[in-house]
């Protein structure tokens, strides 16, 4: 296994009130991202646990393009990879973040 | 000596030999071996049916069969090499030159043939291409056919797999080929008649039916998120702007995916109507719920689909149907519809260049080309005017005075940037250039040229190639949808950026398109099962679909 | 000739169980709001065996366990996600089954559990750890329903419900099962390996759903209700069901016993499930795969009424 932390610094505190979120399954070609609210407001970190080396790069480019667009300051997000495409892994990412700033009801 | 009618003489030779085994037209199935062995020559050229669906399965198998001493040197001109027998003709010395169209489950061994040079090879062509060299310069001696039913004069009934069956037949026959049939079963009178009985020499009946790959269906099952965004990108961002009504789509899962949204997706666009009406197209399972909700007008195909019988007899308005009511499908017609009448082709591929130039060739495969590159490309001898065209036609050329100007077929490319194993779909060089190199081929196996191309889709957006003024542009519009590829990371985010401006890329969030609403639940079918409710329990699918 | 203008196009159902992920058929079908999780993927309570492999984990190790509501009263669930490893059973997802199962046998007036089976048996990478599951987690179903909770199970996954999994649903109160849903103990590769492709051919899809698919399973009384592939028929089959199913005690011992010689001595000799249903006085039994829901089940109620006595 791969593994790989990012710590970044974000814009702005992410919305919402769930303390934390899960979006989905470690499956072929999927992914899961545990999304947690633990961090200062203008931090955030990235965990990833993957089974397919040598996508460094890839993973880097996905990181800092969802940084730069969701914003998602005071999170930590986990991952657990399958092999997941670059694009799903973007995807889920986003989902996660959508799930976290939900409100609770 | 010289003479007229060589040919002539020759086939009477040949048909005389055959007739000895015969009674009448037919032939008992265990003396095809030995038919074979009396009616071809070696040297012949012969062309043993089979494409991309259906199979003259028992006639392979006696050809293979074949004693390498009476029959060897063939030179086989045929669509599809697709069984195990069709390559042991050329490890066997039986056949060694080779024109065709498609390989796809052979493609491994057939790459590693044509390494080793057990096959010599003329070309791989497109099925129109080959269907055209039949009457020029590849005109078979000997055709070895499939149908369905034979009545004893030779009338044969191909069923909804008519297929390529009328070209070679009438390439055969009219130029003092000998024709031979392998037939499901021999009836009394057949329920029409597809090929008449006077173009066809032998009959043999096969212990059991030919074989047919249910190639075009698309279990909405495996449909992915991706595949699901992209498809929405391409309604919303090709589709609906140049009103494309009429059209051929490919076979993978993201036209599906399109087809499984129109009418839900689509709909709510208020796109009924005014796309996607009309196609040159099999078939597909996955086109039932847009026939069902009113959306598609009529359908011409290349060839049948397993399953899809009873729900095609059902729906005549829509399908080309016979007087027994069963599809008439035409490969050579419907690539003809595909090349002039339709305004778009969409489908998909394995890898793209920087310049738009697209491959399924990979140095361990060759797969042939089969219909797409006819499909996927400008027909520059078409001369009728649509919306679709002339627009595309205006994109490319503004400045050009609108009579003097040609208008474009839309050829788009709808891809996803990573393809399976993560293996990266853009790339700097075609496999198919290693492989033109190794093969010292004069020509790159290329599935879709760079000047033919429009459009490139993929879960990262649309590039339109029609907007792109320069070759650097062309290159940073593909940069721009190749994702999180080498390709796409070594775009340069200023010149997309502008591109982004003059709407020459298209990124998900410029059509006003959230990828987190790319969700199954858009999807008009998520199973089989619910393709076969929609039909109203006439689709009727293969068992290997089935999940119930 | 059908005018077409009167075909009714086919609705598909929104909330497809077979689609949905082990957390959101729990989300779904409980009362909104109501589930409370127990050890949840924050814990980070991973399988401690898969790194050996060098292959990814996941943080609730594939099961979901907690506390809910169902129409206003409590129950505790467990649902097996059919995805991550085929829902198979590991040393950690075996015993959050297990700690759930007995908080059942120790909870004060009893309250149900409902079991969303997703899974292809023991986890082959931790065998000896899921198979010694497997026993304890049998072990503390029959302790619960001896407590006095109803366990039932609820099939229709992905994974089916196989191996390790079919026996354990045989020592539930009831089971619901949908058309995708599959019950068996061994799979079709595992009976075409060891016995032959002429007994069991398992790439004939039509033969694996009819032989351990809903259908036959309710039919032969393998399962106590056949539903459609739905979040709220499921959830009107586990009221239902929580309503009527037996209690545990040596009368439904007796019936069950009773209805399982009766089952053998009927279909013993059988060679196909189509046998079995023309042998239950099915006039068109090979038409059985391919009717709806409602009539299958019409002709299922009339050919066998669920009795609510066995199990």
């Amino acid at each position: 296994m791969e593994t790989f932390s990012y710590r970044q610094t974000a814009g702005r505190r992410s919305a919402g009130t769930r303390a934390q979120a899960i979006v989905g399954v470690v499956a072929s070609g999927n992914l899961e991202v545990l999304v947690e609210r633990v961090l200062p407001d203008t931090e955030c970190q990235i965990d990833v646990s993957t089974p397919i080396s040598g996508f460094g790069k890839v993973w880097e480019a996905v990181v800092a393009d969802f940084v730069e667009r969701r914003s998602p300051g005071g999170l930590k997000l986990s991952i657990n990879d399958g092999g997941a495409r670059a694009d799903t892994v973007a995807l889920r990412l986003a989902q996660a973040v959508r799930l976290i700033e939900e409100d609770m009801k | 000596m010289m003479g007229w009618n060589k040919a002539q003489a020759a086939r009477h030779v040949r048909r005389a030999a055959g007739a000895a085994l015969a009674k009448g037209k037919i032939v008992e199935a265990r003396d095809t071996t030995r038919l074979l062995e009396a009616v071809i020559r070696p040297g012949d050229r012969v062309c043993l049916e089979g494409d991309n669906q259906k199979q003259a399965d028992l006639l392979a198998r006696a050809l293979a069969a074949a004693d390498v001493g009476k029959l060897h040197d063939l030179h086989m001109v045929q669509s599809g090499v697709v069984l195990p027998e069709h390559l042991d003709l050329f490890d066997k010395g039986i056949a060694r030159k080779l024109d065709y169209a498609f390989s796809g489950p052979q493609s491994t061994r057939i790459a590693k043939m044509l390494f080793g040079g057990k096959i010599e090879l003329g070309a791989v062509h497109t099925y129109l291409e080959l269907f055209a060299r039949y009457f020029v310069d590849l005109t078979p001696h000997v055709a070895l056919i499939v149908a369905v039913s034979a009545d004893r004069d030779g009338n044969l009934f191909t069923g909804p797999n008519t297929e390529d069956t009328p070209t070679v037949v009438e390439a055969t026959a009219f130029h003092d080929g000998i024709v031979i049939a392998q037939v499901n079963e021999i009836v009394d009178k057949v329920p029409r008649v597809d090929i008449p009985g006077d173009r066809v020499d032998f009959i043999v009946k096969s212990d059991k039916p030919f074989y047919v790959e249910p190639l075009f269906t698309r279990d909405p099952g495996a449909i992915t998120e991706a595949q699901i965004l992209t498809a929405m990108m391409a309604i919303k961002g090709i589709y609906a702007p140049y009103g494309v009504k009429r059209l051929n789509h490919g076979i993978g899962f993201n036209t599906a995916a399109i087809e499984l949204l129109l009418p839900t997706y689509a709909e709510r666009l208020g796109l009924k109507g005014k796309i996607a009406t009309r196609f040159a197209l099999n078939p597909h399972p996955t086109l039932i719920p847009a026939i069902e909700s009113g959306w598609v007008e009529q359908i011409h195909s290349f060839g049948g689909e397993v399953g899809m019988e009873d729900y095609i007899r059902a729906r005549p308005d829509i399908f080309f149907t016979g007087i027994d009511g069963s599809l008439r499908s035409n490969r050579a017609i419907c690539q003809t519809a595909g090349l002039y009448a339709c305004d778009m082709f969409i489908g998909s591929t394995l890898q793209i260049d920087l310049l738009g130039n697209s491959s399924t060739v990979t140095t361990s495969r060759i797969a042939g080309f089969g219909g797409a590159p006819n499909m996927g490309c400008d027909p520059h001898g078409r001369r009728h005017p649509s919306d679709a065209w002339l627009l595309a036609g205006k994109e490319a050329a503004p400045d050009m005075p609108a009579p003097l100007r040609r208008g474009r077929k839309l050829v788009v490319q709808i891809v996803e940037s990573f393809g399976d194993k993560n293996v990266p779909t853009f790339v700097e060089k075609l496999d198919a250039l290693d492989l033109a190199e190794k093969l010292n081929l004069e020509l790159a196996p290329i599935m879709v040229y760079a000047d033919d191309v429009t459009h490139i889709v993929s879960e990262a957006g649309i590039a339109n190639l029609l907007l792109c003024r320069t070759r650097d542009e062309r290159e940073q519009a593909i940069r721009a949808v190749a994702g999180y590829t080498d390709v796409g990371r070594g775009r340069d985010k200023k010149m997309v950026q502008q591109l982004r401006e003059r709407g020459a890329v298209r990124w998900p969030e410029d059509l006003g398109i959230d990828p987190l609403d790319a969700d199954r639940s858009l999807l008009a079918a998520r199973s089989v099962e619910d393709l076969v409710h929609w039909s109203g329990g006439l689709y009727a699918a293969p068992s290997r679909f089935r999940n119930w | 000739m059908t005018d077409q203008k009167t075909v009714t196009p086919f609705q598909r159902h929104t909330s497809s169980w077979y689609e949905s992920s082990a957390r959101d058929r729990v989300r779904l079908l409980l009362d909104a709001g109501s589930f409370r999780e127990f050890i949840g993927p924050e814990a980070r309570e991973m399988s401690p065996h898969l790194d050996l492999f060098d292959l990814p984990k996941q943080f609730d190790d594939g099961i979901v366990v907690g506390r809910g509501m169902l129409g206003g009263k409590p129950l505790f669930v467990a649902a097996q996600e059919g995805r991550f490893m085929g829902g198979a059973f590991g040393e950690v997802h075996g015993a959050k089954l297990t700690g759930l199962l007995r908080a059942a046998r120790d909870t004060r007036p009893a309250i149900p559990v409902l079991i969303l089976f997703d899974t292809g048996g023991v986890r082959l990478q931790e065998a000896n750890a899921g198979e010694l599951s497997i026993s304890e987690i049998m072990r503390a179903l029959v302790e619960a329903r001896t407590a006095g909770a109803k366990v039932v199970g609820l099939i229709g996954g992905r994974s089916g419900c196989y191996g390790g999994g079919g026996l354990i649903a045989g020592t539930c109160s009831a089971l619901a099962v949908s058309e995708h849903g599959r019950i068996a103990v061994s799979g079709p590769e595992v009976i075409e390996t060891n016995r032959g492709i002429e007994e069991f051919d398992s790439k004939d899809k039509s033969l694996v759903w009819r032989t351990m698919g809903g259908r036959n399973r309710r039919l032969i009384g393998g399962a106590d209700a056949f539903v459609d592939d739905t979040i709220e028929a499921f959830r009107a089959a586990a009221l239902l069901l929580i309503e009527r199913a037996p209690a545990f005690d040596l009368d439904m011992l007796k019936a069950e016993q009773a209805r399982l010689t009766e089952r053998l001595q009927r279909f013993g000799d059988c060679a196909d499930a189509v046998d079995i249903w023309a042998r239950e006085g099915i006039a068109d039994a090979r038409s059985v795969p391919g009717l709806s829901t409602e009539a299958f089940t019409a002709i299922a109620d009339k050919a066998r009424e669920p009795r609510y006595d066995a199990r």
